[in-house]
């Protein structure tokens, strides 16, 4: 038999990679949509895991605080202090609140929070229903009669889709005192006029769109971390794999959403 | 010690194997094997690594399915069965796990409350209290009911795995190496804790071991697999004398080690 000729060329194995890599791209994506297609079926039907869903909301919140509270606060002090001088070179200075409020509301503040969430909550969720299937967790949650993908699943994206929209708003204030601070260190502005002047530009469309950007956020990061996660192959390597794929998939998106909603949301202006 | 004489039923088959066949990718792992299980019966199935009995135990409680063949467990077709008729299904049978998947974020009662109160909608607080007592009682672990996972021995983890699919008084027991990792004191105490369920729950169960003690001392029979298909069914004695050169090595190996 000639060995040689079914030796595969380094082109032919090249053009077999590509061709298996494009077909598992299609089939995660193919894969991803049953599992988004799964929540929606299950997630509003009953049985309810109410105290699971408040367990994992207050999880989400407590896991990003101190770092939302850190981020948001620099974000907004940092960014004042970066408009200044440009604002300074047209005598702008007294529209500083109204620039710091349109960049917090309209972009930074979901963007900052889905990131950090994307890093703590994601990750995290990943990792944890990653090892809970190497340790068989999840099977023996099914084999006991309970559907693990509402216990696990459902439970997790409800929780970031409802508690990013809030941490995104705590952000936003968080960002706004950042802000408050530059400003009244060099200007000496009020609290009461910096708060008025922040909220003046802002109209009921930013913060409807913040809103929803948060939620869509937050139902990223969720499905992202819960898909990882929920099939995560077998072994140790398979719970880090999850975790970092949780996050790494996450910001992608997040900015990807980023971009469309930025694009819809225009047209309404 | 000696085991007690099982209360068998032979008139009544309650997991019932035939032409069962699974394949992962080119590997087959199990090529068309039929099994019966009979009512309170404990059935072990030895064999070596990779050979497929973790894999037979999985189709059984319907966490994988079949390329081939039927299985009936309780007088249902495991493989047709809806969702919700496989969830009422599997809530007859206890299944316990080679490392016991306990939940790590939850201590040993709230382990032992969650399939409880998920299947029992009307239970109140007092009757899981009791109940959970009761179990912990009959795997003599009743000192770790407010501990975590992790503080417990591999022993200590296995025999709360067991009280956690006991809560639910299942019919059919399937064990995957339950006496794996274990030293051999808590190996014996384990055998015995599974000839006890087998007596005080009347269950019929599936032993998959390749721990020869633990299949001698908890088998009424013994189902050799051998390349994805049983060689030899019978009773200790008669798998173990065989002149099958397919089976004899395995046991020469295990005795001489």
């Amino acid at each position: 038999m000639d060995t040689v000729s079914n030796t595969p060329t380094p082109a032919q194995k090249k053009g077999n990679t590509f061709r298996q890599r494009l077909g598992v791209f299609f089939t995660d994506i193919y894969k991803i949509h049953l599992f988004i297609l799964r929540f929606f079926r299950e997630a509003f039907v009953p049985p309810f895991e109410f105290k699971e869903l408040v367990r994992q909301c207050y999880e989400v919140g407590v896991r990003s605080f101190t770092l939302i509270s850190v981020t948001g606060f620099i974000v907004g002090f940092i960014f004042t202090k970066q408009s200044r001088p440009s604002l300074a070179s047209f005598g702008a200075n007294s529209w500083l609140p109204s620039l710091v409020s349109i960049a917090i509301m309209r972009a930074l503040a979901p963007l900052v929070t889905a990131l950090i969430a994307s890093g703590k909550v994601g990750s995290s969720i990943g990792a944890e229903l990653g090892s809970m299937r190497v340790t068989e967790q999840i099977d023996a949650m099914e084999v006991s009669g309970t559907n693990p993908f509402k216990f696990l699943v459902c439970t997790r994206v409800l929780a970031t889709t409802l508690t990013i929209p809030i941490l995104a708003t705590y952000t936003a204030f968080i960002g706004l005192l950042g802000g408050y601070l530059n400003v009244s260190v060099n200007e000496g502005i009020s609290y009461t006029a910096f708060v008025e002047q922040f909220f003046q530009p802002l109209m009921f469309l930013d913060f409807t769109a913040s809103l929803i950007k948060s939620i869509v956020f937050g139902f990223t990061i969720g499905i992202v971390g819960c898909y990882q996660g929920y099939y995560s192959s077998e072994g140790t390597e398979g719970v880090g794999k999850a975790a970092n794929g949780a996050v790494v998939t996450a910001m992608f998106l997040v900015f990807i959403e980023e971009i469309i909603i930025v694009q819809i949301t225009s047209n309404f202006r | 010690m000696e085991k007690a004489k099982a209360n068998i039923d032979y008139n009544n088959t309650v997991i019932k194997l035939r032409g069962v066949a699974k394949s992962f990718e080119d590997y087959a792992v199990l090529r068309g094997i039929d099994l019966d299980l009979f009512q309170g019966e404990n059935l072990v199935v030895l064999g070596r690594s990779g050979s497929g009995k973790s894999v037979l135990i999985k189709l059984i409680s319907g966490l994988l399915k079949p390329d081939k063949g039927t299985i009936e467990v309780l007088g249902n077709d495991v493989c047709c069965l809806s969702d919700k008729q496989l969830r009422e299904l599997r809530i007859r049978i206890g299944f316990s796990f080679q490392n016991s998947a306990l939940y790590d974020s939850m201590t040993v009662r709230k382990n032992l409350e969650f399939p409880l109160v998920r299947n029992r909608t009307n239970i109140t607080r007092k009757e899981i209290d009791k109940e959970v007592e009761e179990v912990l009682e009959a795997v003599g672990l009743s000192q770790t009911i407010n501990q975590m996972p992790v503080e417990l021995s591999g022993g200590q983890r296995k025999r709360i795995g067991i009280a956690r699919t006991l809560i639910l008084n299942p019919e059919i027991m399937l064990y995957d190496e339950p006496t794996a990792g274990l030293d051999p004191i808590t190996c014996i105490e384990i055998n015995e804790l599974i000839n006890k369920v087998q007596q005080q729950y009347n269950t019929s169960s599936i032993i998959i071991t390749h721990d020869l003690t633990c299949a001698k001392s908890t088998g009424d029979r013994i189902a050799m697999l051998i390349d994805g298909q049983f060689q030899r069914i019978g009773t200790f004695e008669e798998v173990f004398h065989t002149n099958d050169n397919r089976i004899k090595p395995f046991f020469d190996y295990n005795f001489t080690q």
